[in-house]
């Protein structure tokens, strides 16, 4: 069953390079993007993305990568080396959801991948949907959460049976990297503030380092504001008022917790797009499950993939495609004619990638 | 002679197994060492478990929990209704894990239906438990006027084996053999509690109670245990007496006595005797005591069945027993506060139930013991 | 989404189900209330006051004020103690020693400066809980009748450890640049809160415990931590247990947060989830905490913040403050107190006339406290 929907997405965006093709000759100009499809419903919403992304005539090919882990000669399993030869010349990758096994022998595959290419920062622009009510209106913030160290470190042991010492490591070199990237991203795409997220009031000298490197940054970024706040403060504030927040840039552990957070504030990770930044690559990608319950049946909802598509985009300076998408995307949501079962309509996922293609080819 | 106390302890092994069904066996794992901490005890205020019993016992429980509210004693109660017809392991479990997260319990008695093959539920709690100490205190009460005067005995009594093992078969049609089990380790453990209790009380004498003239072995074994001990504590006064002639002291010239050690059959008929001296089951408490575990209840297992619902029951002897209950967990002040206001209403007031030749109701005493508490609650 | 929310860890054996089966005939009750009449003992209670920094004492005078109408019968014993301030604050032993005496004790908060001065890395707030072993930190969270948030009628508490965890204040730069910070976890400390969230969802009548963790990156440390619940679980039968990761907790917090009960969980998520929680219900100024150790029971504000922007200004919201308050009577066994302030608080709140300015009025902190004596 698998074999066949893969095989039908490779027919389905062939003949969507094939009316690419048709449309803009400059061939030479388009960039290659590696695909990871990935399990459950990754195959459906990446061909849908793979269609709205031929309908707007981005200048993208695609290159699919398998990245089923394949046993090594040390009996160890391991992603496959096409992977990294792919990421290694496209640079930019597109993620769908993957099953990862829990307790199995092998790393999981965000966690290869974050290594292999350096992806320092987690960045999830929050924004609210029109038309897909939540409590909570006008959310639009962006979370940038430092991705390789803290307390993910996975440093732990038992000292002596039933105590258990997990160490949180903070470097200035890591902190100042992040901090460096989120003044950027503010100034990339016309954010006015930066929150550094901290706990050094408890935490004193990790987080202490880390406020510090932030401030230095800051520093030296006198066109965007910057300010302090605790963890706490910020959970507080979220819930009760989101909208006074704009960029956010905070050390791993609390930004895993307030990007999901935040995800919440706009009904949740199926609309909500991610991106993960390194200094080899960047690879963007949904981060909702695989719903093995409704793979195959064409109910997906491919919000999330194709907006983290639209981060690609702007990535990779080709803003004004992204901005086409959006606005295709967004529109149809906000009419809500033809949406997903998950937004509270009835149709299916190719109805609402047709209706956006549709829409993507009327906007200029 | 050896092999067959062998013998008659794989016996009770099977047996055990076979009328107490797996779960329970399953559930001792967990019970046999608390949770964590002993206590359910947070920011000062513990966590007890009630087990309801039969007859009077909800009411009692009842007119505990009035007087340690008012008191301000620092006690939630966590209610677990136990008795004659919920003699199920499913019941017996839920009691058994509410006082494992506890570590204490006041409990009502729990009736013990003669006819069915069932295990009796206070035994058991004790057996899977562990509480293998029984001990009243028998004190001269000055307002109930008793025969004697001037009593004030400990009685401390194995709790779990001896003749209580539920160990019993027809070997031959109209020929029933009842086993009895002492062994050396629970004798030893009994006769050193009762040492240290008279040690940390400040009592002089120890006397070891058996029929080791006619029991040789079994009781011969525990006399031994105690004397074996005894040796440990020079200071204390050690002596023994026969079962029958304790009896006899005990109604003639009850004052000689001061600590008691006894296995399980004798305790029981001892401290009926003991506590009928002081005025009966109503003034008395008692407390079942294991290593990790306490249960406090009524000095005599009587459950008032006839009193039920008259609004006459004495509750004075679960009051008693649940002052003996605060000091066990560490609030001494709340302990003594009603502990004093019960017997002032008993010796100065004689505010009595008909038990005692008064004509006043559980109500009234109740009434009578708040009021007495009230000036006491000055902080 | 639905995978990651791990949900029925209980083994379903069949000793459970057995167990299970009698729950209702005989539920546990934990606080023996409604059939009871509340009474009113006659001592006076003297318990610790430590007013704390920023708003701390103009809240702590309004209960004062509050406690003096509705003649409560207790008394403070008033220490200032302070890090920010620390000339005029009394000596740290002190305070210990009348919160040991007494018991129980009202405390603003204490707030920590930011900086690090390469002296001491505990703040005075850990070394209180360390002390004292406050190690269970309960924070209740419930919508105050007739105040309009997002999310009506919740109601569930947050128990956290706050002993151990990411709090050790145990930090150190191994080469310049790097700096680790040790997280601990115990197994002894995991089943003790365990052990108290289990029977404080007992004693307050409550069905469900949720365990929040990060076991699936944190294998070893929050593993021990999830393995600890999932131990102490099985004393509690009629206890519903489940499990969830932080992050998703968080999602579902803002999402559905009528899902939940008791939950619990080690320090830092507690932190996160404490403040979070507060924010669904109209955020720092009125839930009420507690924390606790063996002997002791500390009432505060539910989320720590000393809101030092506005002192003097008279507009901070004292209902936090007064809710711990009346919880504190209960715990006390003052429950005809308790009560009776509780109501004037939430008439003068559901009312709606007299709201301070967190709550979208223009009341003053000594307008709203007067509001609520008038209605006592």
């Amino acid at each position: 069953m698998a074999n066949v929907k893969r095989l039908l997405c490779k027919a389905l965006s062939h003949s969507g390079s094939i009316v690419q093709a048709q449309r803009c000759y400059s061939s030479n100009r388009r960039k290659l993007v590696t695909m990871i499809p990935g399990d459950g419903i990754g195959p459906e919403i990446s061909c849908s993305v793979q269609k709205i992304f031929a309908a707007a005539g981005a200048p993208i090919d695609w290159e699919e990568v398998d990245v089923t882990p394949v046993k090594g000669a040390d009996g160890n399993f391991h992603l496959p080396q096409k992977v990294f030869d792919s990421m290694a010349v496209t640079e930019v990758g597109l993620k769908g959801p993957l099953a990862t096994p829990v307790g199995k022998g092998h790393r999981s595959l965000n966690l290869a991948l974050r290594k292999a290419f350096n992806l320092y920062a987690n960045v999830r622009p929050c924004k609210s949907i029109e038309g897909f009510k939540t409590p909570y209106e006008a959310v639009d913030l962006v979370t940038i959460r430092e991705n390789t160290e803290g307390e993910y470190s996975g440093i732990e042991h038992t000292i002596v049976d039933g105590v258990v010492q997990s160490i949180k490591l903070i470097t200035e070199q890591a902190s100042m990297r992040v901090a460096e990237y989120a003044f950027k991203y503010a100034r990339d795409n016309n954010r006015n503030t930066v929150v550094a997220v901290h706990k050094a009031n408890i935490m004193r000298m990790s987080d202490g380092l880390f406020l510090k490197c932030c401030r230095h940054v800051a520093g030296q970024n006198k066109d965007i504001k910057f300010k302090e706040m605790y963890l706490d403060t910020v959970c507080l504030n979220m819930v009760q008022d989101p909208t006074q927040f704009d960029v956010l840039v905070m050390p791993n552990l609390y930004g895993d917790i307030l990007s999901d957070l935040c995800a919440g504030l706009i009904g949740g990770l199926g609309v909500t797009p991610s991106g993960n930044i390194g200094e080899d690559g960047a690879i963007f990608e949904s981060v909702h499950g695989t719903a093995p319950d409704i793979a195959g049946k064409d109910l997906a909802n491919p919000t999330a993939l194709l907006l983290s598509a639209v981060m690609m985009l702007r990535y990779m300076n080709l803003g004004d495609y992204a901005r086409r998408i959006e606005t295709a995307a967004l529109g149809v949501i906000r009419d809500g004619q033809i949406l997903t079962g998950d937004l509270g309509g009835s149709s299916t996922c190719s109805q609402f990638t047709d209706e956006i293609c549709r829409r993507v080819e009327s906007i200029n | 002679m050896a092999a067959s106390i062998q013998r008659s302890l794989q016996l009770r092994k099977s047996l055990f197994l076979r009328l107490v069904p797996q779960v329970v066996s399953v559930q001792r794992g967990y019970v046999a060492s608390p949770a964590v901490e002993k206590f359910a005890k947070y920011g000062g205020r513990n966590t007890v478990t009630a087990l309801t019993g039969d007859g009077v016992g909800p009411e009692l429980l009842a007119c505990v929990q009035k007087v340690f509210r008012f008191a301000g004693a620092p006690v939630v109660f966590e209610e677990v209704e136990v008795d004659a017809n919920t003699s199920d392991s499913e019941y017996l479990n839920k009691a058994l894990l509410s006082v494992g997260r506890n570590g204490v319990a006041i409990k009502g008695n729990i009736a013990t239906n003669h006819d069915s093959s069932q295990v009796s539920m206070n035994v058991k709690l004790r057996t899977e438990l562990d509480l293998f100490a029984n001990v009243i205190r028998c004190k001269s009460l000055p307002g109930v006027s008793t025969r004697h005067g001037n009593i004030d005995m400990i009685l401390i009594r194995e709790n779990t084996e001896g003749e209580y093992t539920n160990l019993e078969h027809e070997n031959v049609s109209g020929v029933i053999e009842s086993l009895k089990i002492i062994t050396e380790a629970n004798s030893t453990k009994i006769a050193k509690y009762a040492f240290e209790y008279a040690k940390k009380y400040g009592r002089k004498k120890v006397t070891a109670v058996h029929k080791a003239n006619i029991m040789k072995l079994g009781d011969g074994l525990f006399l031994n245990c105690c004397r074996n001990v005894s040796e440990d504590y020079p200071d204390i006064e050690f002596n023994d007496m026969i079962i029958d002639n304790a009896s006899m002291q005990m109604v003639s010239r009850p004052q000689q006595f001061d600590v008691l050690v006894m296995p399980n059959l004798y305790g029981n008929i001892l401290s009926n005797i003991a506590t009928g001296l002081v005025g009966g089951s109503g003034v008395v408490g008692g407390v079942n005591i294991g290593e990790d575990y306490a249960v406090f209840e009524m000095g005599t297992r009587n459950t008032g069945m006839k009193l039920k619902g008259t609004n006459t029951a004495n509750p004075t002897g679960l009051l008693l027993a649940s002052c003996d209950m605060l000091d066990y967990l560490g609030h001494k002040k709340y302990g003594s506060l009603i502990r004093e206001a019960v017997l002032n209403v008993l010796n100065e007031k004689r505010i009595h139930t008909p038990d005692l030749g008064g004509q006043s109701s559980t109500t009234d005493v109740i009434q009578a013991i708040l009021d007495d508490i009230k000036p006491g609650t000055k902080a | 989404m639905a995978a990651s929310m791990t949900s029925g860890v209980r083994s379903t054996t069949l000793l459970l189900q057995v167990l299970r089966r009698g729950i209702h005939q005989s539920v546990s009750k934990g606080v023996p209330t409604a059939a009871e009449n509340v009474s009113e003992p006659a001592g006076r209670h003297v318990v610790t006051l430590v007013p704390g920094d920023g708003v701390g004492p103009e809240m702590m005078g309004s209960v004062q004020e509050i406690f003096k109408t509705a003649g409560v019968p207790v008394d403070f014993e008033e220490y200032f103690l302070s890090e920010v301030q620390s000339a005029q604050s009394a000596d740290y032993e002190t305070v210990l020693e009348s919160f040991r005496k007494n018991g129980a004790g009202l405390k603003g908060i204490i707030s920590s400066p930011h900086t690090f001065k390469g002296t001491e890395l505990q703040t005075l707030n850990m070394k209180i809980r360390r002390d004292l072993d406050l190690y269970a930190n309960v924070v209740l969270v419930k919508s105050l009748p007739g105040y309009i948030t997002r999310h009506d009628n919740l109601d569930f508490v947050i128990i956290r450890e706050q002993t151990e965890g990411e709090y050790t204040a145990l930090e150190h730069e191994s080469v310049p640049g790097v700096v680790e910070s040790l997280k601990i976890i115990t197994k002894a400390k995991s089943k003790r809160i365990a052990k108290f969230a289990f029977d404080y969802a007992l004693r307050h009548n409550r069905n469900k415990v949720t365990a929040v963790h990060k076991a699936n990156i944190m294998k070893l440390a929050d593993g021990l931590f999830l393995k600890s619940c999932e131990e102490v679980a099985q004393y509690y039968p009629s206890i519903q247990f489940e499990t969830m990761i932080i992050d998703n907790c968080c999602m579902q917090l803002v999402s559905n947060p009528h899902q939940f009960d008791v939950m619990v969980m080690p320090n830092l998520y507690g932190n996160i989830i404490d403040n979070l929680a507060a924010g669904l219900v109209g955020g720092a100024g009125v839930v009420p905490g507690e924390s606790y150790s063996d002997d002791t029971a500390i009432f505060e504000q539910g989320a720590r913040h000393s809101f030092a922007t506005a002192v003097g200004k008279n507009i901070a919201n004292p209902t936090a403050v007064l809710l711990a308050g009346c919880n504190m009577l209960r715990h006390l066994c003052l429950e005809y107190h308790a009560n009776h302030i509780e109501e004037a608080v939430y008439k003068v709140i559901k009312d709606g006339k007299v709201r301070t300015h967190d709550m979208g009025g223009y009341a003053t902190t000594a307008e709203f406290t007067t509001a609520i004596v008038n209605s006592l």
